[in-house]
């Protein structure tokens, strides 16, 4: 393992710590238990909380500010966050008009939110998303796993609440465009959690894993390494199935870097998705392309599709003002 | 239950699980993320850490800080449902007068019976209640069996639990995306839980 690290046990709270330095004007860094909240506390609005393992930076602290999150809580690398800070996190942001909690969709996420939920003096619903399409047979599971697709879901919901709309509306506003969105990675490489000191899991120069989870947790399959066009058109079936989109659909096209695969190849994917996707008879008209959830240090990308309606694409464009998603202000 | 032996059985576990480092490892690395030892590594160790503060307390008492610990510094599900498990046992503890194993069975159960709860899981989906429903079972009924053979039989419970799981697929965890996949892998969460009844079982022989 060859990583910038001082000491392993302090990875996080001095990666924390750069983090709120280097974006002060945004956000306010708070330790033990750790969250992350707007630098100025938002007013009459419903409280926007998520949270998650850490090494999916930017996700989530990035997308505290406005326009989307009012806190979010970073739990150890690829492990939830406790209940005690979600529960501190509340009671810092919220501002008369409830509490929504966006969660993705792992038994660990689940319950520590579900346990801070009940013990929440205040008005409150969670989100949960569930975009990853590559788990095939869901009869099995305890659903799809929530992957990029979160980061629309918390851009088009923090629009909604910046406008003073209730919680049951942001609740409301989360679920379907979660229902709309889907996602499909495939890795290249595998990560290494800093504690673990070496690679999660073992690949070959010669293969991929379709459907890889983003912490390294193993997808639809292990393949042999082809061109990115074949790859594309995978991730796109795959993601087509599930959606079901009918012609002229007017959709957002999201390629999401893992962290360690280079912005040049992520805009051949795009290049390569958009096409084909427009062969499908799709109206690509919003597009976001970068490192938005990423897997600490993997190589690989996932696909997101998001069908939009004039909902969601208004609540989309709206202004938005974070250390990693900014526009129109 | 004394805390005396809450204390012991800490420093057992936490030696227990820092030398099974390269098994957990190895086990979440084919169906899980990586990230199992390292947790119950973070947990064990901040238990034993909290000698001092528990050394006084009476043992439900004890039990309860243990449990709110965990809850707020291993993360993830193994964190909120070890936490639970804890909480659950210092109420039972609480509630009853009797010191004897019945008792302490009965709490044990409730332990169980709560991260079943929280955990919406049972029997068969490859988790650590593969392990933890049939050895609180075999407690309960066994509570005033020989104290050996009552060890004897919680550790072969657990052990059978453990194997059970290699032959499942997983519905709940995190090893629950990966379908037919995870057949042949052993489930960490059960072996890590195996590994702690083993060593506490090892604890009591070796008192009595």
């Amino acid at each position: 393992m060859k990583k910038f690290i001082n000491n392993v046990d302090d990875v996080l709270v001095e990666s924390l710590s750069g983090f709120a330095s280097a974006h002060r004007d945004l956000i306010a860094l708070h330790l033990d238990p750790h969250y992350l909240s707007r630098a100025q506390k938002a007013h009459n609005k419903v409280a926007l909380i998520s949270g998650g393992g850490s090494g999916h930076e930017p996700l989530h602290g990035g997308f505290v500010g406005h326009g989307m999150l009012d806190a979010a809580c970073p739990g150890h690398v690829f492990t939830s966050p406790t209940p005690d800070q979600m529960l501190e996190a509340a009671q810092s942001v919220e501002s008369g008009k409830g509490v929504l909690f966006i969660v993705k969709n792992y038994a660990g996420d689940v319950m520590n939110f579900e346990m801070a939920a009940e013990m929440l003096p205040f008005e409150h619903a969670t989100v949960l998303t569930s975009d990853d399409v590559a788990v095939e047979n869901s009869t099995y599971t305890t659903g799809r796993r929530g992957v990029a697709g979160t980061v629309i879901v918390e851009k088009v919901v923090g629009s909604l609440a910046e406008t003073g709309a209730d919680l049951v509306s942001c609740k409301a506003l989360g679920d379907k465009v979660n229902s709309r969105t889907a996602s499909m990675g495939v890795a290249l490489t595998s990560c290494t959690v800093p504690a673990a000191g070496r690679p999660t899991f073992d690949i070959s120069d010669h293969e991929l894993e379709m459907g890889v989870g983003i912490h390294g947790e193993p997808g639809r399959r292990r393949e042999a390494m082809r061109e990115a066009d074949a790859i594309v058109a995978d991730l796109v079936a795959a993601i087509l199935h599930d959606l079901k989109p009918t012609t002229h659909s007017e959709a957002l096209l999201m390629i999401n870097g893992f962290g360690g695969t280079p912005l040049m190849e992520l805009y051949l994917l795009y290049n390569s998705a958009e096409i084909l996707l427009k062969a499908h008879g799709l109206n690509i008209t919003r597009s976001l392309v970068g490192n938005y959830t990423t897997s600490l240090d993997m190589a690989g990308a996932s696909i997101t599709l998001c069908l939009l309606d004039d909902e969601i694409r208004q609540h989309w464009d709206s202004p938005v003002h974070t250390p990693a998603l900014r526009w129109k202000m | 239950m004394q805390t005396s032996f809450i204390l012991q059985a800490a420093e057992a576990i936490n030696q227990a699980i820092l030398s099974s480092e390269s098994v957990l490892e190895s086990l979440d690395r084919e169906i899980g993320d990586g990230d199992h030892f390292i947790n119950m590594k973070r947990g064990a160790a901040t238990i034993v850490a909290l000698r001092e503060e528990l050394a006084p307390l009476p043992a439900d008492a004890a039990l309860q800080k243990i449990g709110m610990k965990l809850l707020s510094t291993v993360g993830g599900a193994s964190g909120v449902l070890m936490g639970s498990f804890f909480i659950a046992m210092a109420k039972t503890i609480k509630d009853n007068s009797g010191n004897d194993m019945t008792a302490i069975a009965a709490a044990f159960q409730s332990g169980v019976t709560s991260i079943q709860a929280r955990g919406k899981a049972g029997v068969g989906e490859k988790t650590m209640l593969d392990v933890l429903i049939p050895v609180a079972t075999t407690f309960v009924v066994q509570a005033n069996a020989e104290r050996n053979f009552l060890l004897q039989a919680l550790k072969q419970e657990a052990e059978r639990g453990v194997l059970a799981t290699r032959d499942m697929i997983a519905t709940k965890g995190r090893a629950a995306s990966l379908g037919e996949r995870a057949i042949g892998h052993i489930d960490p969460g059960a072996k890590s839980c195996q590994i702690i009844i083993s060593a506490v079982c090892d604890l009591v022989r070796s008192e009595t």
